[in-house]
């Protein structure tokens, strides 16, 4: 039997690059990349998967990571908030065409939720065809399942428009 | 490069490092700290006979065991009434750690420090702490009846009794032609950031010092409050809010317990230390707010003009009064909103419960005052046959009436006088935002697809703004950077961008060279807190007097490098220049270099500064009496009183008879906060408002059973809106400047939530002609009191049933 606080050692490639943990069996995705990845970006709200905040994307779905155990995403390829924006030519950074929205729409106060909110949204528009219309069913589908306090959401899906037309502009 | 940005749009500085995951909150710091985790009531009133630890020792990785037994010193000693008040007669505070009795459930008993929050929290479970049960008393009706006390010795339970009048309101009353009486009820909700409390420490043995950081609204008190309960120097201990995920009041309460055990322990251990707050621990461990019985009487005449307003609140408290009567004060003071009282008295008694204890969430008792002011506005128009709108209207405080004194003493014990205001053209602006005469033909329109429809609104005034003080401090570099730095701290507001857009306009400077920093106590140790909408106004205000104080001196040296007159010079995009005369300029960074008289050089820029570099006046010192080195201004913002913002919202709902779901179709909000400086912040705040205010109405509540077992304490179970909770909401502005400030600003933060809760009560009642006396109202509660056969049916919906318009 293995006890809750043995050891495995996991390989997985976070945002591109393949990392190496060694965590007991029971910690949760969302504190391995956190605690023992380094990776902050991903946000804690509620542990129990309602908020949305530590939402990741593991092998192109967006899950909730801290319902996950790390040890799951062995082998796995791991997408976090620090991996959405990418480098440019001179060594810059290109944001997403999703985080550019929300800075432009207004679309976080204190900034906790954004990251799950980001994921969810990049992986939602990433996932369909942007050449078509995005509807306001799918933009609510997108944000429907995370929580936001300070917000109220408006900007939030206004950012998803905006976000979308970007990617439909440079698809 | 832009420099009159006051009153823009501009996109928010601190956005780039939140969305990109590289923000600091309160967790993403101290990667090699032990972690803290407590052992917390299971129950909500009891004695605590024993705690065996002795399970516990063996679990590996387990570091350090603390119960109360451990606390010595101030420590050991209740934590502090921060705002004490005559009336407050009874209070009641926790300790630290509980001290052999814990009064609600979630009250810290055991802290536990282990090498991470997994094992800690394996050592929380071995511990077996022995409790005999004591009575419970939840709610304040139970509260009232005291069967039951909460603290033996306060038998009524009463922790304070809060009484204003403003004249003798029996005989008016007793001379009115007209009287109703009724009593509601408003239920518990609460802040819910979604990043909870934490606090890392991090203990220095060398020098004895102390850096804390903690996720707080008041970074400069909790930075006093440690100092005087772990008996440091004030100088050993530097508190710092980093990035903070919300709080919306919950993190002005302080110290919390934990903001004094960490410490403790990171002291006692050489070991730096974190706690960070799960999402259960904030729901039984925190703060909650709103629960009131209301007892409302109102006088008033034929034209529904009110003579006299009598109200008696029973405000339940919680288990403790940390924060003082605050929240009874603002229900209390600001219940009268945008109207003419004649005559008013107000009692207020807040009472104990074996629960969590109530301190401000948005609106900070706001919400509770609107709702008994403007329900009773909507039982006068009802009554009397008239529109709901018209009521209002008649009561209003005109335009011409400013200053208005209403006779009452605010929360921060100044006068409730209304600075400036147009609460007329608040109600025009509303009325036809929401289209309010069109209401009848909608209500038809619904009826034939079979949905019941109606209208609701609801007006308010919000004091903010409140003092003592805030600090602002400028300082230009000779790099041209210019640094601003307020005490105040930062829960998601925008301040980084706001205080900006000030001081870039306020010195004519590339808000690109603007920094600003907020809640360090390293940078500014002087401040009270962001709460009662007050960052906007306070710091503020004080930041542009710290920049008007830079602007001056600027101005001073550079007159006399360019042999000009101050009065002649202006400051543009970073340059000092002789107003008219292209050319005849000096760059701002250079007037910081020179403002600084040097003996060494350490670059280029620092040799113009130096001692041959100009010819001094050998009779004058280089540094003049009464100036100092430096191009930086220090200066506060001190008010007489509060600035009082102002806004009306309306709500149309459609309930669908067959599942008595609520569907808020229309929200419209006119504001009014005086001068804005970032319009976008602004409404983004008000969005955030109206999401809680429409939370707090239809979705929310604490449900604790008899027990003081609070029921729905996680996300699963306390119903927080989605996106799809939240309505479209349309806004539009009015401002009226506030003659108090140099910025004519009034405080904008909380406004949104006000009202919420009074204009969907109105909206659902007007809906299914039923009285609402109870918020927040879930659709199985509205089926319930629609089937009541002792629910109380409106007058109007008699007469429109008598006119066959609703069946």
């Amino acid at each position: 039997m293995t006890s809750i606080d043995s050891e495995r050692t996991i390989t997985v490639t976070v945002n591109g690059v393949p990392r190496e943990a060694t965590v007991p069996v029971r910690r949760l995705l969302s504190d391995a990349l956190r605690h023992d990845l380094g990776l902050t970006g991903t946000h804690v709200g509620c542990e129990h998967g309602v908020c949305g905040a530590c939402t990741v994307v593991v092998d192109g779905a967006a899950v909730r990571s801290c319902l996950m155990l790390a040890v799951q995403v062995d082998g796995a390829e791991v997408r976090t908030v620090e991996g959405l924006a990418r480098e440019d030519h001179q060594g810059g950074q290109v944001l997403h065409p999703v985080q550019e929205a929300f800075r432009e729409c207004h679309a976080l106060q204190c900034g906790f939720c954004t990251p799950g909110f980001l994921m969810t949204i990049a992986a939602g528009l990433e996932g369909r065809d942007n050449s078509a219309e995005l509807t306001e069913e799918e933009v609510d589908d997108m944000v429907g399942g995370n929580l936001c306090r300070c917000t109220g959401y408006a900007n939030i899906k206004k950012a998803v428009h905006h976000a979308a037309a970007a990617m439909k502009d440079g698809a | 490069m832009t420099t009159k940005l006051f009153g823009e749009p501009v996109r928010r500085r601190e956005d780039q490092r939140l969305i990109t995951g590289r923000g600091r909150y309160l967790d993403d710091i101290g990667s090699k700290a032990l972690a803290a985790a407590f052992v917390r009531s299971p129950h909500a009133h009891a004695r605590i006979v024993s705690i065996d630890v002795d399970e516990a020792l063996d679990v590996e990785g387990l570091v350090a065991i603390y119960t109360y037994e451990d606390l010595t010193g101030p420590m050991a000693e209740p934590l502090p009434v921060l705002i004490p008040h005559p009336q407050l007669h009874a209070p009641r505070t926790g300790f630290p750690l509980a001290n052999g009795e814990v009064n609600h459930v979630g009250e810290p008993v055991v802290m536990v420090v282990a090498t991470d929050r997994y094992v800690a929290e394996d050592a929380c479970d071995r511990i077996v702490v022995t409790y005999e049960e004591l009575p419970v008393v939840v709610g304040v009706d139970a509260a009232r009846e005291a069967a039951h006390a909460v603290h033996e010795e306060i038998p009524d339970n009463v922790a304070a009794r809060h009484h204003q009048e403003t004249g003798d309101v029996e005989p008016v009353l007793a001379s009115s032609p007209r009287t109703l009486s009724f009593t509601q009820y408003i239920e518990r909700s609460a802040c819910m950031p979604m990043e909870g409390k934490g606090v890392h420490a991090k203990w220095d043995p060398d020098d004895s010092s102390l850096r804390v950081y903690t996720s707080t609204q008041a970074s400069t008190s909790v930075r006093a409050a440690i100092a005087a309960k772990l008996e440091l120097s004030l100088d050993a201990v530097e508190v710092i809010a980093p990035d903070v995920g919300g709080g919306f009041g919950v993190k002005i309460v302080h110290p919390w317990p934990e903001e004094l055990l960490v410490p403790m322990a990171a002291i006692n251990l050489r070991h730096e230390v974190k706690w960070t707050e799960d999402r259960r621990e904030h729901f039984i461990g925190s703060a909650h707010e709103r629960q009131q019985r209301q007892e409302i009487t109102v006088g008033y005449d034929d034209d529904g003009r009110i003579t006299a307003l009598d109200v008696h609140i029973w405000h339940d408290n919680g288990a403790y009064t940390p924060y003082g009567i605050i929240v009874p004060i603002v229900t209390a003071t600001q219940l009268v909103g945008p109207y003419a009282i004649p005559v008013y008295r107000v009692v207020v008694e807040s009472v104990f419960t074996n629960t969590v204890i109530v301190t401000p969430y948005r609106g900070a008792g706001r919400p509770q005052g609107c709702y008994a002011m403007e329900r009773t506005m909507d039982r006068i128009a009802d009554e009397l046959g008239l529109d709901r709108s018209v009521v209002r209207e008649r009561n209003l405080i005109q335009p011409d009436q400013f200053p208005y004194d209403h006779h009452l003493t605010f929360q921060d014990g100044r006068p409730v006088i209304y600075d400036s205001g147009d609460y007329p053209g608040l109600l025009d602006k509303l009325k036809d935002l929401v289209g309010w005469s069109e209401a009848e033909r909608l209500r038809e329109e619904a009826e034939a697809r079979g949905r019941l429809l109606g209208v609701g609104m609801a007006m308010y005034v919000e004091g903010t703004g409140p003092g003592p003080y805030e600090g602002g401090h400028v300082q230009v570099l000779g790099s041209g950077k210019v640094l601003v730095s307020t005490g105040l701290t930062s829960q998601g507001q925008g301040h980084e961008t706001a205080f900006a857009q000030i001081v870039a306009s306020e010195l004519g400077v590339p808000i690109e060279d603007v920094e600003v920093t907020t809640g360090d106590t390293r940078r500014f140790g002087y401040a009270v807190g962001t709460f009662a909408s007050r960052a906007a106004v306070m710091s503020g205000n004080a930041i542009a007097l710290a920049a008007r104080g830079v602007r001056e001196k600027a101005l001073r040296i550079a007159a006399d490098v360019l042999e000009a007159s101050p009065e002649d010079l202006e400051i543009d995009a970073g340059l000092v220049q002789v107003k008219g005369v292209p050319g005849t300029s000096i760059p701002l960074r250079t007037v910081a270099v020179l403002s600084n008289p040097l003996r060494y050089a350490f670059d280029e820029a620092a040799k113009q500064a130096t001692q041959f570099a100009k010819a001094g006046d050998d009779d004058k010192p280089p540094v003049a009496e009464g100036d100092a080195p430096g191009l930086e201004h220090r200066d506060y913002y001190s008010p007489i009183r509060s600035t009082f913002a102002s806004g009306a919202h309306a709500a149309i709902v459609e309930i669908d008879p067959a599942t008595w779901e609520i569907d808020v179709v229309k929200y419209a909000v006119v504001h009014d906060c005086g001068n804005v400086v970032n319009p976008m912040i602004v409404e983004g705040q008000v969005h955030g408002g109206v999401a809680q205010g429409v939370g707090g109405a239809l979705y929310e509540r604490m449900a604790y059973d008899a027990d003081g077992q609070l029921q729905n304490a996680s996300f699963m179970d306390f119903l927080m809106p989605y996106a799809s909770e939240v309505p479209d909401i349309d806004i539009d502005h009015q401002q009226t400047p506030s003659p108090l400030n140099p910025l004519g600003i009034k405080g904008a933060g909380e406004a949104g939530v006000i009202p919420g809760t009074a204009a969907l009560a109105s909206a659902i009642e007007d809906a299914v002609g039923r009285r609402i006396a109870a918020m927040p109202i879930s659709p199985t509660e509205l089926y319930d009191l629609v089937r009541s056969p002792d629910s109380e049916m409106t007058a109007t919906a008699g007469r429109r049933a008598g006119t066959g318009v609703m069946a």
